[in-house]
């Protein structure tokens, strides 16, 4: 099994930020709680590095898009997008 | 109608006038000798015709007055009068030449109960929304940490939509801001809401809608106080917040919406964290993420430590044991050198080859030969025998 990465998660989807930041608590927690073998521990911190590193490129990297969302006359959704 | 008439001119029935010149030229004189006015009274008999203009009387204990309001004027009221309410009207007094009725055309109506128009309006459409549950503070949904997309229901060119936008590109870039435009004020602004609020959902994967716009007249604002539009936002599929106008003003969208905000800006900053907020927990959590690793390989480092100590300590004790045999071996080994046995007075005879020679046989007369004492060689020849 891959180990997920770039924001993915093991099936390959991205990740929300909510579910990146929720992996991340969990990888702190397991690896607090002491109780894994060094192999594992090892593994987790690895992760638990990767995530935190995607997490900030997240935040620093991001410019907050603006699109205006309309409806055409049939009634269906365009999303393009918007200079205010 | 041209011609002149002078209303007393006509003393024989020779000639008579029209009953469509009387009444024109009555509707004249009032309509000349009336300025606009302010009048008050009651309403009675009340009634709205599809048309959307409003006809009612207003009277007082010994008269009565026949109104109209015409929905160009109407429009602008929260709701309708109701029979028995008290009113002020402003206008204008005519004739209504088919009916031969004097009649005033309301271009205003005030009411003197509490708070009027507006405030009854707004407690009657807030009585129907509590009545079906809207108001409930256990519907309030709490807003996601950390929206990905987020809805803003406002006019595409207020300055509230701007400080949405700045605000949350200011905090929280890692959000899509979806603006779906409407009207927010005037004629059919309602509508226009109500179908923005059904456009909203449809989208996929939204997080939290915002809903509102700036400040404004209370007529600019009345339009969140509609309970259609209040019903329309009680029925997002998001949680929503709304921010209308300042914060004095609250609207029943305010009412519904699962957070009510004071202004725009705020309601970004209610619907957004942070990013340096975020950063600092991101900070936070590798700090622990490498105390935990720390601690864990801390105690497996403790544990090679012993284990090496007492491998050190098993191998130093073999050695220990070996030096000494090595030291008695080394004794007994001494003892038997040939070294010490040419130290007590002995030599050693070899040939040129270095073969130790043993017998009488091997001196031939002449041989020379090399002798080994105790402390090096010496070169030796045999004699005649």
């Amino acid at each position: 099994m891959a180990r997920a990465r770039g924001g993915e998660g093991e099936g390959g989807e991205v990740l929300t930020f909510t579910q990146q930041l929720d992996r991340l608590e969990e990888i702190v927690r397991r690896l607090e709680a002491q109780e894994l073998d060094l192999d594992e521990a090892l593994k987790l911190f690895e992760e638990g590095i990767e995530r935190l590193r995607e997490a900030r490129d997240r935040l620093t990297a991001a410019e907050a898009q603006v699109k205006q969302v309309l409806a055409d006359r049939a009634g269906n959704l365009k999303v393009e997008d918007f200079d205010g | 109608m041209g011609q002149s008439l002078d209303l007393f001119a006509s003393v024989s029935p020779d000639g008579a006038w029209t009953v469509s010149q009387v009444a024109h030229r009555v509707r004249a004189v009032v309509e000349a000798g009336l300025e606009p006015l302010w009048v008050r009274g009651e309403v009675s008999g009340f009634k709205a015709w599809q048309s959307g203009h409003w006809y009612f009387a207003l009277r007082d204990r010994s008269a009565q007055l026949r109104c109209v309001m015409f929905q160009k004027d109407n429009r602008r009221l929260p709701m309708e009068p109701q029979d028995g309410m008290q009113v002020f009207i402003f206008a204008r007094p005519t004739v209504w030449e088919t009916k031969g009725e004097l009649r005033l055309t309301v271009v205003d109506l005030l009411s003197t109960e509490a708070g009027g128009l507006w405030q009854q309006a707004f407690e009657k459409a807030k009585a129907a929304l509590a009545k079906d549950g809207l108001l409930d503070p256990a519907r309030k949904r709490r807003l996601p940490p950390y929206p990905r997309r987020i809805a803003v229901v406002t006019s595409p060119d207020g300055a509230a939509l701007r400080d949405i936008i700045a605000v949350t590109r200011r905090r929280w870039p890692i959000a899509e801001l979806l603006v779906i435009p409407t009207r927010v004020q005037g004629e059919g602004a309602e509508a226009e809401i109500c179908r923005a609020l059904a456009l909203l959902c449809r989208l996929e994967q939204l997080d939290v809608a915002i809903i509102g716009r700036g400040g404004g007249s209370r007529e600019d604002l009345w339009t969140f106080n509609h309970e259609r539009v209040a019903r329309a936002v009680a029925a997002l599929p998001v949680p929503v917040i709304s921010a209308v106008g300042h914060e004095t003003d609250v609207t029943l969208c305010d009412l519904v919406a699962d957070m009510r905000a004071p202004t725009p800006s705020a309601a970004a900053e209610a619907a957004t964290p942070d990013r340096a907020d975020v950063l600092a927990d991101l900070g936070h959590l590798g700090v622990r993420l490498a105390r935990a690793l720390s601690a864990r390989t801390g105690r497996a480092a403790e544990r090679l430590d012993r284990v090496r100590d007492r491998l050190t300590a098993t191998v130093e004790r073999r050695l220990e044991r070996h030096r000494h045999e090595l030291a008695a071996l080394a004794g007994r080994l001494d003892a038997l050198s040939p070294l010490r046995i040419l130290e007590r007075g002995y030599a050693l005879a070899r040939d040129g080859d270095g073969r130790v020679l043993k017998r009488v046989a091997q001196f031939p007369p002449g041989l020379r030969f090399r002798l080994r004492v105790t402390d090096g060689d010496v070169a030796a020849r045999a004699g005649e025998s």
